[in-house]
């Protein structure tokens, strides 16, 4: 059976795509930053995952206001990073893992959670950057796994609730578990944390907002859940509801996870940028 | 659930809530944004900024905030901050540029006050 070894959760913020595009790991404004990662390339290099479940929020790529899924999950078989206008260096396809994919539709649906099915979907920096800080070099990376990216509207108004979100990654971790292959699975959350980049509140991080959610999210995930949506926007900024990514991941690690490292740093770009690495212990 | 749980005008300082209603009148704006993530469409809103706002029916505020390049106003007008980057992008401004003018500083000043708000570590 799919097991569901780890989450890992990451900002993907994307002057991250330039600065590993211009090799700038070592640069004082951005080693702060990058020392988050080795001890999960180790951890990854040990546990070679089969399949990685990469949660972000499209920004504007896969998906315009014409047509807005709540809640997305790619069924094909590469995923495109495509021109979002600006920013990152384009890559080569990231292979998928349809079958997988369609199954953990199915089974969501079945446990009536109600999903916007992809056979085609652009993947954008939200994406990207997180499986290039996790596989350096990728797609060209030979560790790297086949990707399923799922996708939660932070976009537009009303967003999903932190309840949903960690319900979302409970159901998924039942879809993933009913799997029938012996393979290992790891969660990717991504986004955050607090930043705001639009309004007369521009540049606003909040670090001890940020710090009580890295610190909850490991055993009491639950106590999140309170914040409403409102709540969410004025303690993380407008765009710090992408913490809901961490929440879907969160769900899908079962009941007890394992901290084994965890990184924060003010500023990255407009961004309080978080690290973690959480092990499942649930058998 | 208590009903105001549906209201997201909640006032947040500084914050304008992206919902159905700021959507209603941003539509073309945004649309134009997004047509961005194409070169050749950038090129010809580089080519003709008033035919290509003509092509996607932005109001005369949205047009004036365009001509301005005027963020808030933009955001004011409906525009949504992620398709609006694309725009932002396009006039080579970066995020930071973008913060330092929607709160009327210079962009150095907008830096420095985000390595402001990092605090010491205990980890």
């Amino acid at each position: 059976m799919a097991k569901i070894i780890g989450g890992i959760t990451t900002s993907h913020i994307p002057a991250v795509g330039n600065a590993i595009a211009n090799n700038l790991q070592d640069d004082p404004y951005w080693k702060p930053f990058f020392d988050g990662y080795p001890k999960i390339h180790d951890w990854l290099a040990e546990k070679k995952p089969d399949v990685v479940i990469n949660i972000y929020n499209d920004h504007g790529l896969g998906f315009f206001l014409d047509q807005m899924p709540t809640f997305a999950i790619g069924a094909a078989h590469e995923y495109k990073n495509e021109d979002e206008g600006w920013g990152i260096p384009q890559l080569d396809p990231f292979p998928g893992a349809p079958e997988l994919s369609w199954h953990i539709i199915e089974g969501m649906v079945e446990d009536e959670f109600d999903i916007t099915s992809c056979q085609e979907l652009p993947v954008d920096h939200g994406f990207v950057v997180p499986m290039q800080l996790f596989w350096p070099g990728a797609p060209h990376n030979k560790d790297l796994p086949r990707a399923i990216p799922v996708s939660a509207n932070t976009v537009i108004h009303p967003i999903p609730t932190l309840n949903r979100a960690l319900n979302f990654g409970k159901s998924m971790r039942k879809a993933v578990q009913s799997w029938p292959e012996d393979i290992t699975v790891v969660v990717l959350g991504t986004g955050g944390l607090s930043h705001q980049l639009d309004g007369e509140r521009a540049g606003f991080i909040n670090h001890d907002f940020d710090r009580m959610c890295m610190e909850k999210i490991v055993d009491t995930p639950e106590e999140l859940t309170k914040i409403t949506r409102m709540e969410l926007v004025e303690k993380a900024g407008a765009q710090g509801t992408e913490f809901l990514m961490w929440m879907m991941m969160r769900g899908a690690l079962g009941k007890k996870v394992k901290l084994l490292t965890e990184n924060y740093h003010i500023p990255i770009s407009n961004t309080g940028a978080g690290t973690m690495l959480l092990e499942c212990m649930d058998d | 659930m208590d009903i105001n749980d549906f209201d997201h005008h909640t006032h947040i300082e500084g914050t304008t809530i992206f919902d159905g209603r700021m959507a209603m009148k941003g539509y073309g704006l945004n649309k134009m944004c997004f047509a961005f993530n194409r070169a050749d469409m950038r090129d010809a809103f580089v080519a003709d900024p008033e035919e290509f706002m003509d092509r996607y029916g932005l109001s005369e505020a949205q047009k004036i905030a365009v001509r301005a390049k005027d963020v808030l106003g933009m955001i004011a007008e409906g525009g949504n901050i992620y398709y609006l980057a694309k725009l932002a992008g396009i006039w080579k401004l970066s995020v930071q540029d973008v913060g330092a003018q929607q709160t009327g500083v210079t962009t150095e000043e907008f830096k420095q006050k985000l390595l402001d708000q990092a605090k010491p570590e205990g980890k």
